[in-house]
């Protein structure tokens, strides 16, 4: 085995029930290289790492770490042999402080407060380009913070494999971009970096190299500079795929929603929205830009009835079919849907608030129906004709219509939630990241379902975070910061640039 | 390559089961009970000196051996189902009601008050639907209050109905001392005894078919209910996540508190039964812990309303067989109560086995 071979895996099995995850996988990591792992939703990559950092246990093959054969039976027995994974959601105890987490669990003398402790943590900064507080609180971080600090944490822990789970999903391109620099300086100090994700371009850009996973098989590993998107995709797909985001010109473009001078506040009373006003069309798409946690989340319930708005607040609803003008405000869901308002919702948290997991398709399809109905029974055969019809149109891969849609893959989740919304034929459609963790292919399915909706006469929000997307698909794009809309954009003259900036930095404050 | 590690996976591993046969769950099933009979009868042999098998024999006597005993099964397994499927709805909605004591015996004591008030003077057909509603009422009422404090405040429900059960003890003391007969005797006595007004009557010459009937007739309605209700629906998507509700447009306050209404009430009934159809008379032991009890009987069964009619015959069977053993052997009763908890632990232990696979390290793979 050649010497800059840091991890072998070869013909590496496993499988949960009757799914295989993983079959027969060979896959080689250098010393001081980033590799991407590439792959569509529920390829497995997620899982094959998984076996790497020890929170599952191959059911065959074999695992070399620097040339010996090894079995990682916990997380403990990885650290050990110097392999970390910063995960999709993050491991740490929100009362303690970065120094805290960083120490939690490890056996070695020195208090978290300590400065032999803070020293150590101060020189992983310095060396690789980090910027922690180690006294402060995670309660207190943003995304990006606490991302930087579980890198952290594995590097104390003396890890010379990263693997990271999806890491640019939750960050600004700023971040981003402070991010690939870190990963770059890992790469010089001899580490080498696993990254598993969707964004093409990120890969293109920051790896070596690209392994790609196919329906749990390895498929192969390329140089990353013999390839391009196209080839990448058809390779993950294993068919050719057309890679651009349609984008019609919109007819007949009405006003459908108009916001007023909403504000409000979360649970804690902080102010999340600040007077907002926009204006929705029908036929268009209206991109929503943000950092995470400006306000998107809030503004999208605002509309939907679920999130209480301050005293002044308007929010009308054109009807298109009686020409009324009706106040969404103070309104539940019901009393708007009783109001014959036809709206969509695919929140954000799609298990905790969009489905309920441990029921089936056919159950979850009736969620906002199954009231309809007349008599004191549900009717059960329209939702199960309706999971049918999903399934089969947007290719949910799930074992059956009454598996609990809480054990699909993401992917699959999020089909059956937007073919939900989707079906029930709205006037108006809001997604929250409605493509976030999803492959490429999956997403441009969502993205041409989106687009039919547009020229059916729908008024569409997309709340994203990808902004080559936001400015491909959308017809206009609100960026807000802070809570405070901070530009009404046309996506088809405006730049990446502009966008990026009115996200970080309030016009009306001399920012920037 | 100076630390060469040992390669060996580790002994024993446990991994999920996604899917597992229906015969295979009954095999382990079957399994656990045959280890538990055998580990039982070891604990037999070594503790008392019996011969397993007569002791065996004698459990079965208990329940089944006189047609008598096998009415006394079925009665005091109508009691304890009545009381899971009370539960079910409301830990369905992942609202903990622990006070099924004490909403059972709130409905015991309206029960017994209008048996020993009207029990004499109203004719049947007027008594019978009397004590029903008024039981099902109280019982609702006791379930009420700590519904509401929870959809307003979101006080916790597990502390606060438990607390309403030392409530409604104090407050069946407190009617057993106004209702004392004989006088002294700190008792009320078996209620009209000479004239058995307001008791169940016996039908086709047997006294316990009038239990059967109502608590099968629960049985399938709450079957029903959970399974094929808009309301039954709303149960379960409110205990699976408040926030999915309030998206789907569900007024999650009034769920929590019509459930609770509908749980209170047939434990109420339960206390119906009990004082009416059973006991015919009023005592802090008409429950008797199993208010308790039938929690376990909710869960074992996951809320499927059927199961729960074959788990609370097994637990009264158990029960009816630790007594029959403790009798005829004339051992103390916590001697017997040791056996069929050797049984329960080994049944309720198998679950793992049913969730879980075990993978022994393979012993031909050569070792690296």
């Amino acid at each position: 085995m050649s010497q800059d071979v840091a991890i072998r895996m070869t013909g590496v099995t496993k499988t949960f029930g009757t799914v295989i995850a993983n079959d027969g996988v060979d896959l080689d990591i250098r010393k001081g290289e980033v590799l991407s792992l590439l792959g569509e939703n529920g390829s497995g990559k997620t899982s094959l790492m998984n076996m790497l950092s020890g929170i599952y246990y191959p059911d065959s093959g074999h695992i070399y770490v620097g040339g010996n054969e090894v079995s990682i039976k916990s997380p403990k027995d990885a650290y050990e042999l110097g392999i970390g994974m910063i995960h999709q959601h993050f491991k740490l105890v929100d009362i303690f402080t970065a120094a805290e987490n960083i120490m939690l669990g490890l056996e070695e003398n020195g208090r978290p407060g300590s400065k032999s402790v803070t020293a150590k943590i101060k020189e992983i900064c310095d060396n690789y380009g980090f910027e922690i507080d180690p006294n402060k609180k995670i309660y207190d971080m943003s995304v990006s913070e606490k991302q930087t600090l579980e890198i952290v944490k594995v590097l104390y822990r003396g890890a010379d494999i990263l693997i990271l789970d999806e890491p640019t999903a939750v960050l600004t391109p700023q971040e981003t971009e402070k991010l690939f620099k870190v990963i770059g300086n890992m790469k010089a100090a001899g580490k080498s970096v696993v990254i598993i994700t969707h964004k093409l371009h990120e890969v293109l850009r920051i790896s070596d190299r690209v392994a790609i996973l196919r329906k749990g098989r390895y498929i192969g590993t390329v140089d990353t500079k013999d390839v391009n998107e196209q080839i990448l995709t058809e390779m993950m797909v294993g068919a050719k795929v057309s890679l651009n985001i349609e984008r019609d010109e919109p007819v007949n473009t009405v006003k459908r929603i108009s916001v007023k001078n909403i504000s409000c506040n979360d649970r804690e009373g902080l102010p999340v929205l600040k007077d907002v006003s926009f204006d929705v069309y029908a036929g268009e798409i209206l991109g929503i830009a943000g950092i995470s946690g400006c306000g998107q989340k809030e503004l999208l319930e605002s509309i939907a009835g679920l999130q209480e708005v301050s005293e002044g607040g308007h929010i009308i609803f054109s009807d298109p079919k009686t020409g009324n003008d009706e106040e969404l405000v103070g309104k539940s869901p019901r009393a708007i849907k009783e109001l014959g308002v036809s709206l969509s919702f695919v929140p954000e948290d799609r298990l905790g608030m969009g489905l309920v997991a441990s029921m089936d398709m056919t159950a979850n399809m009736m969620l906002k129906d199954y009231n309809e109905s007349s008599g004191i029974f549900v009717d059960k055969k329209k939702p199960e004709k309706l999971a049918k019809k999903i399934k089969k149109e947007l290719g949910v891969v799930t074992p059956g219509i009454t598996t609990p849609v809480g054990k699909l893959s993401g992917g699959n989740v999020q089909k059956v939630l937007v073919g939900r919304e989707i079906a029930s034929s709205p006037t108006v459609l809001m997604t929250a990241y409605a493509v976030r963790g999803l492959d490429i292919n999956t997403s441009l399915h969502i993205y041409k379902l989106l687009n039919e909706q547009k020229k059916n006469g729908v008024a569409v929000i997309y709340v994203g975070e990808d902004l080559d997307v936001l400015l491909e698909l959308c017809d206009k794009i609100l960026v807000l910061c802070g809570g405070q809309v901070n530009g009404y954009l046309d996506a088809r003259t405006t730049t990446k640039e502009e966008v990026g900036m009115k996200m970080m930095y309030l016009s009306n404050h001399g920012g920037k | 390559m100076s630390n060469i590690k040992v390669v060996k996976e580790p002994l024993i591993r446990f991994t999920k089961r996604t899917d597992i046969s229906r015969t295979k769950t009954i095999l382990i099933r079957a399994a656990a009970v045959v280890l538990s009979l055998i580990v039982a009868a070891i604990v037999i042999v070594c503790v008392t000196g019996l011969n397993p098998l007569e002791v065996y024999v004698s459990m079965f006597e208990g329940a089944f051996s006189s047609t008598r005993r096998i009415w006394i099964t079925f009665r005091d397994t109508m009691v304890l189902l009545c009381i899971a499927i009370a539960l079910a709805p409301a830990f369905k909605m992942k609202f903990w009601n622990i006070g099924a004591e004490g909403q059972m015996l709130v409905g015991g004591i309206v029960t017994a008050g209008i048996m020993i008030y009207f029990g004499n003077s109203l004719p049947m057909p007027v008594l019978m639907p009397l004590m029903l509603i008024s039981s099902l009422v109280v019982g609702a009422l006791w379930g009420l209050l700590p519904a509401v404090f929870k959809a307003y405040w979101n006080t916790n429900e597990t502390l606060f109905t438990l607390m309403m059960n030392y409530v409604a003890i104090q407050l069946t003391s407190f009617f057993v001392a106004q209702w004392e007969n004989p006088f002294g005797s700190n008792t009320v006595g078996i209620i009209n005894a000479n004239t058995q007004g307001g008791w169940f009557p016996a039908i086709f010459g047997q006294t316990y078919v009038l239990n059967v009937i109502i608590v099968v007739l629960i049985m399938i309605g709450m079957y029903i209910y959970l399974g094929n209700t808009k309301q039954g629906y709303e149960v379960a998507v409110v205990g699976e996540s408040e926030n999915t509700a309030r998206y789907a447009g569900i007024n999650v306050k009034w769920v929590v508190i019509r459930t609770m209404l509908i749980s209170g009430a047939l434990c109420g009934l339960a206390g119906f039964i009990g004082v009416a159809g059973v006991d015919h008379t009023i005592s802090t032991g008409t429950a008797g812990g199993r208010g308790f009890t039938a929690i376990i009987v909710a869960w074992m069964s996951k809320f499927n309303t059927y199961t729960m009619f074959i788990v609370s015959f097994f637990l009264v069977f158990l029960d009816q067989g630790a007594k029959e053993i403790a009798s005829s052997f004339n051992l103390n009763e916590y001697a017997s109560e040791v056996v069929t908890g050797i049984i329960l632990f080994f049944l309720l232990g198998c679950e793992f086995f049913i969730n879980y696979k075990v993978i022994l390290r393979n012993k031909s793979k050569e070792e690296a």
